[in-house]
C-alpha cells in the first residue's frame, strides 16, 4: 500500500496506441482554413475530453463564492463535476464531486457549507476540517467500519480525488487535474495583463472583486469552441449580430448610445486598436496600448466614482509604468473568457457534446463600490449579458444555426475560412505575442488558438507543449516580411531617383 | 352602494373573473405581437423580476432556492423603461434570436387573489410560455407567477411581475421572449 493520499493526484492517463487522426491536420494555418470536424466530430471531442480538458488550465469559480470556513459551490472541469470548498483554515479546495465507493455524486447542490459531505448512497463521508482527517477531502466515516472492512480499509487512500494544481489568482480560482502541468503564471504568461484588470478594482486596487450572488447558466446546441472563439477576438461579428441592440443603445450613455458604454470621442473603433494573439492560445480583443477611459454615465453618482476610478488607476498603473488598456473582452486558453470592463464578466464554456454546451456567466463588482454604483452595475450587466441579455441573446442564435448549418455530411467536407489578416500580424512588445493589424478584422487570434487547440488535442507531452511554444514563430515571419519590404521599398526609391 | 367585500361571496369572484380576463387578454397583446398596446397595461413603475433557481436543501429552500430581485443576479430584475428597449430591439428586423418571429403561447392558470388593498390586487398563478423557432426548436416555460395589479381610470395596470421559472440551469438557449 503507498503511502500518502491517493485522493491526491490525478492516476497517468494509460499508454495509447498511436491515433491516426492528427487534430493538427484539421488545422491548415499556412492558408488559414480548418475543417468543421474540429468541431462536429465525436472522436475529436472524445479526444478533447482525453487529452484537452484534464490537462489544461480550467477557471473554477470566484473566491468569493466560498468566503468562510466549509462553504462549497458546484462546478465542472470539462467531463467531471467538481466542488470548490474552503476549508477551516481558509485554504481553498477543489474536489471531485464523486464519492469513492461507487461513484455517487456526493454534493447535488449548487452552493452551501458543511464541514462535511456526505454520500446519500452508502453513507461514506468526507471532511473539510482538517482537524478530523490529514486533508480536508479526506474519507472520515464508513458505516460498519470493523464488520465490513475488517477495520482495514485505508481511510487515507480513498478521500474524494483531490485535484493536485489550484491556483488562487486575485480571487480568479483555476485549477489543472495534471499533476504535470505547466505552472499556472508560466501558462498565463503576459495574458496575465488582462486577468489583472478583470480581477483588480476598477482603481487598480489589486484583487478588489468580488462575484455577485447568482450565476446564469443555459445549455445551447452549438460547439463550446464557438463561445471560446467569439470573445477570443472576433470583434468582426459585432456590427451584424448585435446590430439591434446597437440601434437601441442600452450603455452607460443611455439611450441611441453604443452598448460598451466607449466614450463618444474613442469609439469603439478608434486607432490604434489591435487584437493580441499569444503563442500559447489566449486571446484579447484589444491590446495594453488601447487605453480607453471609462464611459460617461447619465447618472453624476456614477461618473464620480468612475473619474476617480480612472484617475487613480493611471496614478497607479503609470507609476508602475504600466499601460492602461487591456480590458478585453478576451479568451483565457482554452474555455474561460471574460471581459474586464463593461460589462465586466467572466465566462466559461462547459463541453456536453460536440454539438452541445452548457454556458456559465459571472458578474464582478468592486468589493467597496458604493450601493448605488453596485446596483447600476448590476441592472446594466443583466440587460446587456446572459441569455435574457439584449447582446447575449443574438450571439446564441448564430451559434446555434451555425451548428445546424455546418453539421451535414456535405457541409463537413467544406473547411471554415479563417484567412483574415493571414500575413499581416504585426509586431507586440508582449511575450510570445502578435497583433492584428486591424481593430475589427483580423482572425489571427482564432488560428493561435487552434494551432495551440490541436497540440494539446493530439496529446504532446508537457515537454513538447512547452517547448514547441517557447518561441513564437510568427515573431519571425513578421520580421522576414518586414525585411522583404524594406527591400522592395529600397529597390523603388532607387529606381524613383 | 355597499362597499364590495372582496373577502369572499359574488364580489370576489366578479373581481377575480375580471382580473383573470385582464391577464388572459395581456397573453393575448404579447402573443399577437402587440408590443404597444401591451406596454400601455405596465403601470410607470412596473417591475419585473425573474430570480435564478438554485439546488439547495429542504430546509433552505424558502429562503435560499432562488436569488433576491432587488440585489442579485436574475434572469430579468428592471423597470419598464428597460422592458421599453427590449420592445424596441424586437422591432427592429435585425434581432436575429427573433428573427424569423417565434411561435408563441402564454397560458396562464391556477389564477388566484392573494391580498385585496384597494386599489391593487395580488394575484397568484402558474404560467406556460410555450416558443416554437424556425422548426423543431421547442421551449416551454413553465413556473409560478406573483402579480400586482392596480385599478386605475384607465383600466388595470401591471404594477409588478415576480415570476419563478422552474429551471436552474435554463434548457432554452436564450430567453427573447417576455415570460
Ligand atoms: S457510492 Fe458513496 S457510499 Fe457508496
Ligand atoms: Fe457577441
Amino acid at each position: 500500500m503507498t503511502t500518502g493520499s491517493t485522493s491526491n493526484p490525478c492516476p497517468a492517463p494509460p499508454p495509447q496506441a498511436e491515433d491516426p487522426r492528427r487534430a493538427r491536420d484539421l488545422v491548415d494555418l499556412e492558408t488559414g482554413q480548418i475543417s468543421r470536424e474540429v468541431f462536429f466530430n465525436q472522436e475529436i471531442f472524445d479526444l478533447e475530453m482525453k487529452n484537452l480538458f484534464p490537462r489544461a488550465w480550467l477557471f473554477v469559480g470566484h473566491a468569493s463564492q466560498v468566503p468562510n470556513p466549509g462553504d462549497y459551490f458546484s462546478s465542472w472541469m470539462g467531463s467531471d463535476p467538481v466542488l470548490l470548498t474552503r476549508d477551516v483554515d481558509g485554504g481553498i479546495f477543489v474536489l471531485l464531486n464523486s464519492c469513492r465507493h461507487r461513484g455517487m455524486r456526493v454534493c447535488r447542490y449548487d452552493e452551501g457549507n458543511t464541514m462535511q459531505f456526505t454520500c446519500p448512497y452508502h453513507a461514506w463521508s468526507y471532511s473539510m476540517d482538517g482537524s478530523l482527517v490529514n486533508v480536508p477531502g479526506d474519507l472520515f466515516g464508513v458505516p460498519h467500519m470493523k464488520a465490513a472492512y475488517s477495520g482495514k480499509l485505508d481511510k487515507q487512500n480513498w478521500g474524494l480525488v483531490r485535484c493536485p494544481k489550484v491556483y488562487n489568482y486575485k480571487g480568479l480560482v483555476f485549477a489543472n487535474w495534471d499533476e504535470n502541468a505547466e505552472d499556472f503564471l508560466d501558462y498565463v504568461g503576459d495574458f496575465h495583463w488582462w486577468l489583472d484588470n478583470l480581477a483588480d478594482a476598477f482603481d487598480g486596487t489589486p484583487g478588489e472583486t468580488e462575484v455577485f450572488h447568482g450565476v446564469l447558466k443555459w445549455r445551447i446546441k452549438s460547439n463550446w469552441k464557438f463561445v471560446s472563439e467569439n470573445f477570443l477576438g472576433d470583434t468582426y461579428h459585432g456590427a451584424s449580430t448585435h446590430a439591434s441592440v446597437e440601434a437601441v443603445g442600452i450603455g452607460p450613455g443611455g439611450r441611441g448610445k453604443r452598448r460598451h458604454g466607449e466614450r463618444q470621442d474613442q469609439g469603439g473603433h478608434s486607432t490604434g486598436r489591435m487584437k493580441t494573439s499569444f503563442r500559447n492560445g489566449h486571446g484579447a480583443s484589444d491590446n495594453l496600448a488601447y487605453e480607453i477611459a471609462y464611459p460617461e454615465f447619465i447618472e453624476p453618482e456614477m461618473n464620480e466614482y468612475f473619474d476617480q476610478a480612472w484617475a487613480t488607476r493611471k496614478e497607479r498603473l503609470d507609476a508602475e509604468g504600466r499601460r492602461l488598456g487591456g480590458r478585453g473582452p478576451a479568451t483565457m486558453f482554452p474555455n474561460m473568457s471574460f471581459a474586464a470592463g463593461f460589462p465586466r464578466s467572466i465566462l466559461v464554456a462547459h463541453p456536453i457534446s460536440p454539438t452541445e454546451t452548457e454556458v456559465w456567466r459571472w458578474f464582478l463588482t468592486d468589493k467597496k463600490a458604493p450601493e448605488p454604483v453596485r446596483e447600476w452595475l448590476r441592472q446594466y450587466y443583466m440587460r446587456y449579458g446572459g441569455p435574457a441579455g439584449m447582446t447575449e441573446q443574438d450571439d446564441m442564435e448564430n451559434w446555434d444555426y451555425a451548428t445546424q448549418a455546418s453539421k451535414g455530411v456535405v457541409a463537413q467536407r467544406y473547411p471554415y475560412n479563417y484567412q483574415q489578416g493571414l500575413g499581416t500580424e504585426q509586431l507586440s512588445e508582449l511575450d510570445r505575442a502578435v497583433h492584428s493589424n486591424h481593430a475589427i478584422s483580423g482572425e489571427v487570434n482564432a488560428r493561435a488558438f487552434y494551432r495551440r487547440w490541436s497540440e494539446f488535442v493530439d496529446n504532446l507531452s508537457w515537454d513538447e507543449l512547452i517547448e514547441i511554444a517557447k518561441s513564437d514563430d510568427r515573431i519571425d515571419a513578421i520580421i522576414r516580411r518586414q525585411e522583404e519590404e524594406a527591400v522592395t521599398e529600397a529597390a523603388a526609391g532607387k529606381v524613383n531617383h | 352602494m355597499p362597499t364590495p367585500d372582496y373577502s369572499q361571496g359574488p364580489d370576489r369572484w366578479a373581481l377575480l373573473q375580471e382580473v383573470s380576463e385582464f391577464l388572459f387578454a395581456e397573453a393575448d397583446l404579447l402573443d399577437e405581437r402587440r408590443y404597444d398596446e401591451w406596454l400601455d397595461l405596465l403601470a410607470d413603475d412596473y417591475q419585473y423580476s425573474v430570480p435564478l433557481r438554485m439546488n439547495v436543501e429542504y430546509a433552505d429552500a424558502d429562503t435560499r432556492g432562488e436569488t433576491k430581485a432587488g440585489s442579485e443576479v436574475c434572469w430579468f430584475d428592471e423597470p419598464k423603461s428597460t422592458v421599453e428597449l427590449r420592445v424596441m430591439q424586437l422591432a427592429t428586423g435585425v434581432h436575429w434570436a427573433e428573427e424569423p418571429v417565434s411561435r408563441v403561447s402564454h397560458l396562464v392558470t391556477n389564477v388566484r387573489i392573494e391580498e385585496v388593498a384597494w386599489p391593487e390586487v395580488k394575484l397568484s398563478s402558474r404560467f406556460l410560455v410555450y416558443r416554437n423557432r424556425v422548426a423543431d426548436e421547442t421551449d416551454f416555460f413553465v413556473g409560478r407567477r406573483q402579480d400586482t395589479l392596480r385599478k386605475t381610470d384607465d383600466g388595470w395596470k401591471v404594477v409588478r411581475r415576480y415570476l419563478l421559472l422552474d429551471q436552474t440551469v435554463l434548457l432554452a438557449k436564450n430567453l427573447s421572449v417576455f415570460l
